[in-house]
């Protein structure tokens, strides 16, 4: 099953990419994540492995994913490596007035699993197409809090200096 | 079937070569019962050589991981299954889990567990279950091998905590599981402490599991424990009870032999954090006070969950 989600924010592409690429802020935006942890020594970049946990129906959902694209400020896509099959993939692309474009997409299922495995998937997608679509809305709330605040004290330390 | 074969098959699959608590005959039964006292050996030497021989490596991560979304199915839109707090479980090393048992035959909080354990977890961990003999032996169910359910007998525990595996053990058998509808909210283990005595044997920590909405399921009337000891049950299948209910689509349901459908009730399973036995009670801890204390946590809990719930069965 393929989710995909979007939205515009109101901030550049690289104060979207803080967020989206740093695993300790995910529990703070991601709807429905009970678990998003760094394995290994490695938290960011290409070969990067996280533990992530949503819930989804009666069952907290994920496994380990490993980071397989990291294009600073425009990609980040990810495979699983076990748990449940997926790819993730956030996508920032720039707009005019210093806004970004964010879309993410999601696939998920479990191969082999046959129609058991297809009707769960159907059953599944409004939940986490729910999650996504509320993750995107938190993401823009704070992403766009987080610009204000900038430049609230970008003024006042211009004020402070004259 | 001579003794000896009875015992060579009785004891691939961890079990003596006759049931527990089944007292071996005096030599006044040997010598005026005899003939019942042999018909009786013969059952149950049949029934133990139909168990499955215990082996851990029938547990099957790829069968697991594919048959995930039935399963997830089933707990998500009939039971509308909800389990918490399975980051009390240590995150690696032997464990031991211990549950409260409802639901009569077919257990539905197991497979709501299971599934979020595993889906938690990953296949990858391995998982066991103890199960009693003669749900392994029922035509069918061979399956619930590949989940990792093993007879459930002393060795078997001991091979599966000594692999590293986490173990999931009802106390309560087949005596809580077919509690009636009124103990539904009640923790009864029957003063079996045989869990304590292995997770200090091993020295890992206890896990308490509790559920509930599993015995709001199907209408448990009564054990039946009168009935099954007239009829020798305990003796010949290690069954203390022939449990009394209705259920769908059977009405007067006698046994649950051939299973039923169960009432969708809303099933809710939390686990309390670990308790290391020797850190809590001292190096040579009491059973009776161990136990007292397990139930008396897991009561508190399941006493909770139970104020949660607004209505039977909808939850």
């Amino acid at each position: 099953m393929r989710v995909v989600v979007d939205i515009e924010i109101n901030a550049p592409c690289e104060m979207v990419w803080e967020y989206v690429s740093d695993p300790t802020r995910y529990l703070h935006f991601m709807q429905g994540m009970t678990r998003y942890e760094v394995v290994g020594k490695q938290a960011q970049g290409v070969g990067a492995r996280y533990r992530t946990l949503m819930r989804v129906g009666s069952a907290e959902v994920g496994g380990v994913v490993e980071v397989v694209e990291w294009d600073e400020s425009r990609d980040l896509a990810w495979n699983s490596v076990t748990g449940v099959d997926q790819r993730g993939r956030w996508r920032l692309r720039e707009r005019p007035d210093d806004r970004t474009h964010v879309e993410f997409r999601f696939q998920y299922g479990v191969a082999g699993s046959g129609i058991l495995g297809w009707l769960a998937e159907q059953v599944a997608a409004p939940t986490v197409r729910q999650h996504l679509r509320r993750s995107l809305h938190q993401l823009k709330r704070q992403v766009e809090h987080e610009r204000l605040r900038r430049l609230a004290a970008e003024r006042r330390s211009r004020t402070a200096a004259a | 079937m001579s003794d000896a074969t009875t015992a060579a098959k009785a004891s691939r699959n961890g079990h003596g070569d006759l049931p527990p608590g089944t007292k071996p005959p005096t030599s006044r039964e040997g010598a005026e019962g005899g003939l019942v006292g042999r018909a009786i050996r013969a059952a149950a030497g049949a029934i133990q050589a139909r168990i499955p021989v215990a082996d851990l490596d029938e547990r099957d991560p790829d069968y697991i991981r594919e048959n995930l979304p039935g399963i997830w199915l089933l707990a998500s839109l009939w039971f509308r299954g909800e389990v918490r707090g399975l980051g009390n479980v240590p995150e690696e090393g032997p464990v031991l889990l211990v549950g409260n048992h409802s639901g009569g035959n077919l257990t539905p909080d197991t497979s709501v567990f299971t599934l979020a354990y595993n889906a938690y977890f990953g296949v990858e961990r391995p998982f066991y279950q103890l199960a009693h003999n003669l749900v392994l032996s029922m035509p069918g169910l061979s399956f619930l091998r590949k989940f990792g359910t093993v007879a459930a007998s002393p060795e078997n525990a001991e091979t599966a905590l000594s692999s590293g595996a986490a173990l999931l053990v009802y106390p309560g058998g087949d005596y809580e599981v077919h509690r009636p509808l009124w103990e539904r909210h009640k923790v009864d283990f029957n003063g079996r402490k045989g869990f304590i005595r292995l997770a200090l044997e091993h020295d890992v920590p206890l896990v308490p599991v509790v559920a509930i909405g599993g015995q709001e399921t199907s209408l448990f009337l009564s054990r039946g424990e009168t009935i099954a000891r007239a009829l020798m049950l305990d003796k010949l299948f290690r069954l203390k009870v022939l449990p009394i209910s209705l259920a769908i689509p059977w009405g007067l349901n006698v046994g649950d032999f051939l299973g039923h459908l169960p009432l969708p009730a809303k099933i809710v399973v939390e686990v309390l954090p670990p308790i290391d036995l020797r850190e809590e009670f001292g190096p040579e801890p009491d059973l009776n006070a161990v136990y007292d204390e397990v139930i008396s946590r897991m009561q508190a809990a399941l006493d909770a969950l139970a104020a949660e719930r607004r209505l039977p069965i909808i939850g």
